[in-house]
C-alpha cells in the first residue's frame, strides 16, 4: 500500500531533483563505469596478443589455482557460515560474545596484515608451526597457505548473511516442527534450510567473488612464487611489475567477466528474495 | 566451531601483537614513529576521513536518487554499484591505472593541468572512491526505501520547502545508517590495499601507504617493523568494529 502512495507521489521533477540526479549518475559513471571502460578499450586494442597470453601454461594454471580455492572455500566458508550462524544467533553459550566479535574482524582487516599474520603463525617460530610440522605440511609459500588465508579472509561474509536471516526468521516454524515430532535432521534439511536457500545463496556468491579476488593476503602469504603458488590475482600484479601489461590486461578483463557472472547473480538471488512467497 | 574461529582467526592475530611487541613497548613505539612508518600512517587515516566524508555526502545521494526516483535503467546503475564488491580491488587498481596512466589522454591531461593522479594522491583518492562507494549506498538505501512518508507529508503540509524536509525530517531518520556506512568506509579505506598498491607508486612520505609500507617492511625482512605497523592497523579497526557495533545497536532500535 505504502509502494503505491510512494510511486503515486512522484509526478512531476523539478530542477533541484533533475540536478540532483544528473550530479549523481555522473559521479556513478566517472567513478565507476570510466575506469571499466578504459580497461576494456586497452584489451581490445590488446586484441589477439591479449587471447594468445592467456594460453601461456603459466597463466591457466595461475587462474587454475585461484578458481580451486574459491571453490574449496566457498564450500568449507559456507558450512561453517552456516553452522556459525545457527550456533551464534540461535544458542547461548560461554564465549558467544567473542565469537560474534572474532567473526567481524577479517572485514576490517587490512589483506597484507592478514597474509603476515599468517606468516608469522605458520613461520620460524610461529604457534602453530609445531603442529604444522608434526603433519609434515608446509603452509607459507605454498598453497595451504593460500588456502588458509583465503579463508580467514572470507569468514565472515556468509556467516554474517545467515546470521541476518536467521535473526529474521525466528524459530516459530522449528518449534512446530518439533511440537509435531519431526527430528533434528529432518527440522533441519526440510525447514530451516529452505527457508535460509536465498541468504545461502547470496552468501556463496558473495564468498565466491572475494575468493577469486583476494590478493594482498594471497601475496604475502604465497609469496606469489610462478608455478607454485602464483594465482590470477598475483599473476596480474607480477605481469605489471615485469612489464608485461598484456599478460595483465588479459588476467584482468578474465576476472572482470567472472566477477561480471558473479554480480549477475548476485542480482538475481536478490530480485527473486524479494517476491512474497 | 569456536576452535576453527579460534585458530583461523585468533592465532594469526595473536602472534602479530605478540611480534610487534616481542621487542618491548619501547621498540614499538619507535617503530611507529619512525618517519616514514608514521607518515604512511597519517597519510592512510587522511585518505580514510576524506574517503568517508566524500562517501557520506555521495552515497546518501546516490541512495536517494536510486530509491526515490523513476529513472531510466535504474537496474543497471543499481548493479553498477555492487560492481567494487564483485570485482578484485586489483583490478579495480589497475583499471585506473590504465585510465589515468602517463600515456593515456586523461593522465596527460591532468599532469598538465597539473593535478597529476597517477603516483599521487588524488589517484588514491579515485581507487577508494571506486572500493568503498557501495559501502554508504547500501546501508542508506535500504533505511531509505522504509521510511514512512507520512512525516515527510505533514512537514510539506505544513509549508516546509522539499530541501527544508530533507535537512530537517529526513536526514534525522538516515543518520545512523550514513554513521554506519561511513564508519564501515574507514575501517575499509585504512586497510586497502590491492587498489591502491598499483596507481599511488607507493613513493615514501607523498603516496606510501600503510599497508603497502607494511609489504615493503615484510619483503625486506623487516618483521618488527611491519608487525608495529600491523598493530596499529589493529587496534583501529578493533576500535572501528566496536563503534560500528555500537551503531548498528542503534540502528536497529531505531528502524525497529
Amino acid at each position: 500500500m505504502r509502494a503505491a502512495t510512494q510511486k503515486a507521489a512522484f509526478v512531476r521533477w523539478s530542477v533541484g531533483q533533475i540536478v540532483l540526479t544528473v550530479v549523481v549518475l555522473g559521479y556513478l559513471s566517472i567513478v565507476l563505469l570510466l575506469p571499466i571502460g578504459a580497461l576494456a578499450v586497452q584489451t581490445v586494442r590488446g586484441g589477439s596478443e591479449v587471447l594468445r597470453s592467456l594460453t601461456e601454461p603459466e597463466v591457466i594454471q595461475s587462474l587454475l589455482r585461484s578458481l580451486l580455492v574459491a571453490v574449496a572455500v566457498t564450500l568449507l566458508n559456507t558450512i561453517f557460515g552456516l553452522v556459525g550462524a545457527l550456533v551464534i544467533v540461535r544458542q547461548r553459550f560461554w564465549g558467544r560474545r567473542i565469537l560474534d566479535a572474532l567473526v567481524d574482524i577479517p572485514l576490517a582487516v587490512s589483506p597484507v596484515m592478514t597474509g603476515f599474520a599468517f606468516l608469522l603463525v605458520y613461520g620460524r617460530g610461529g604457534l602453530l608451526t609445531p603442529v604444522v610440522e608434526w603433519f609434515g605440511w608446509k603452509v607459507t609459500f605454498a598453497m595451504p597457505g593460500v588456502l588458509l588465508a583465503t579463508l580467514f579472509v572470507t569468514v565472515p561474509l556468509s556467516l554474517r548473511e545467515l546470521g541476518h536471516v536467521l535473526a529474521q526468521l525466528g524459530m516459530y516454524e522449528e518449534e512446530a516442527a518439533a511440537t509435531l515430532g519431526a527430528s533434528a535432521w529432518t527440522t533441519f534439511w526440510r525447514i530451516t534450510l529452505p527457508n535460509v536457500r536465498h541468504g545461502l545463496l547470496f552468501g556463496v556468491t558473495m564468498t565466491a567473488a572475494r575468493a577469486l579476488g583476494e590478493f594482498g593476503a594471497v601475496l604475502v602469504v604465497g609469496g606469489a612464487i610462478s608455478g607454485k603458488t602464483q594465482t590470477a590475482t598475483t599473476l596480474i600484479y607480477a605481469s605489471l611489475e615485469e612489464r608485461r601489461p598484456v599478460t595483465a590486461f588479459g588476467m584482468a578483463i578474465v576476472l572482470c567477466g567472472l566477477s561480471a557472472i558473479v554480480l549477475l547473480a548476485m542480482n538475481l538471488i536478490q530480485r527473486r528474495s524479494v517476491v512474497p512467497e | 566451531m569456536l576452535a576453527y574461529v579460534v585458530l583461523l582467526i585468533g592465532a594469526p592475530l595473536i602472534s602479530v601483537v605478540q611480534h610487534a611487541l616481542s621487542l618491548g613497548f619501547a621498540s614499538f613505539g619507535a617503530s611507529i614513529t619512525a618517519p616514514v612508518a608514521l607518515q604512511a600512517l597519517l597519510l592512510t587515516v587522511r585518505c580514510a576521513i576524506e574517503i568517508s566524508l566524500i562517501n557520506a555526502l555521495m552515497g546518501t545521494a546516490v541512495a536517494w536518487v536510486l530509491a526515490r526516483y523513476r529513472i531510466p535503467g535504474k537496474g543497471f546503475f543499481s548493479a553498477v554499484v555492487e560492481l567494487p564488491f564483485a570485482l578484485p580491488t586489483l583490478v579495480a587498481g589497475v583499471m585506473l591505472s590504465t585510465l589515468f596512466g602517463p600515456h593515456s589522454f586523461l593522465g596527460k591531461a591532468a599532469a598538465a593541468s597539473g593535478v597529476p593522479v597517477i603516483f599521487a594522491k588524488p589517484g588514491i583518492i579515485l581507487a577508494l572512491l571506486f572500493v568503498t562507494l557501495p559501502l554508504v549506498v547500501r546501508s542508506v538505501e535500504p533505511v531509505i526505501l522504509g521510511l514512512d512518508r507520512a512525516e515527510e507529508e505533514a512537514a510539506f503540509t505544513l509549508g516546509a520547502s522539499r530541501i527544508l524536509i530533507f535537512f530537517w525530517v529526513t536526514l534525522r531518520s538516515l543518520a545512523p545508517a550514513i554513521t554506519y556506512g561511513s564508519i564501515q568506509c574507514f575501517a575499509r579505506a585504512i586497510a586497502e590495499f590491492g587498489a591502491v598498491v598499483v596507481i599511488s607508486g607507493n613513493i615514501p612520505y607523498r603516496t606510501l601507504t600503510a599497508p603497502v609500507f607494511i609489504l615493503g617492511e615484510v619483503e625486506s625482512g623487516k618483521t618488527e617493523s611491519a608487525a608495529a605497523v600491523s598493530l596499529m592497523l589493529l587496534i583501529l579497526a578493533v576500535l572501528l568494529s566496536y563503534l560500528t557495533r555500537a551503531v548498528q545497536r542503534r540502528l536497529s532500535t531505531a528502524t525497529g
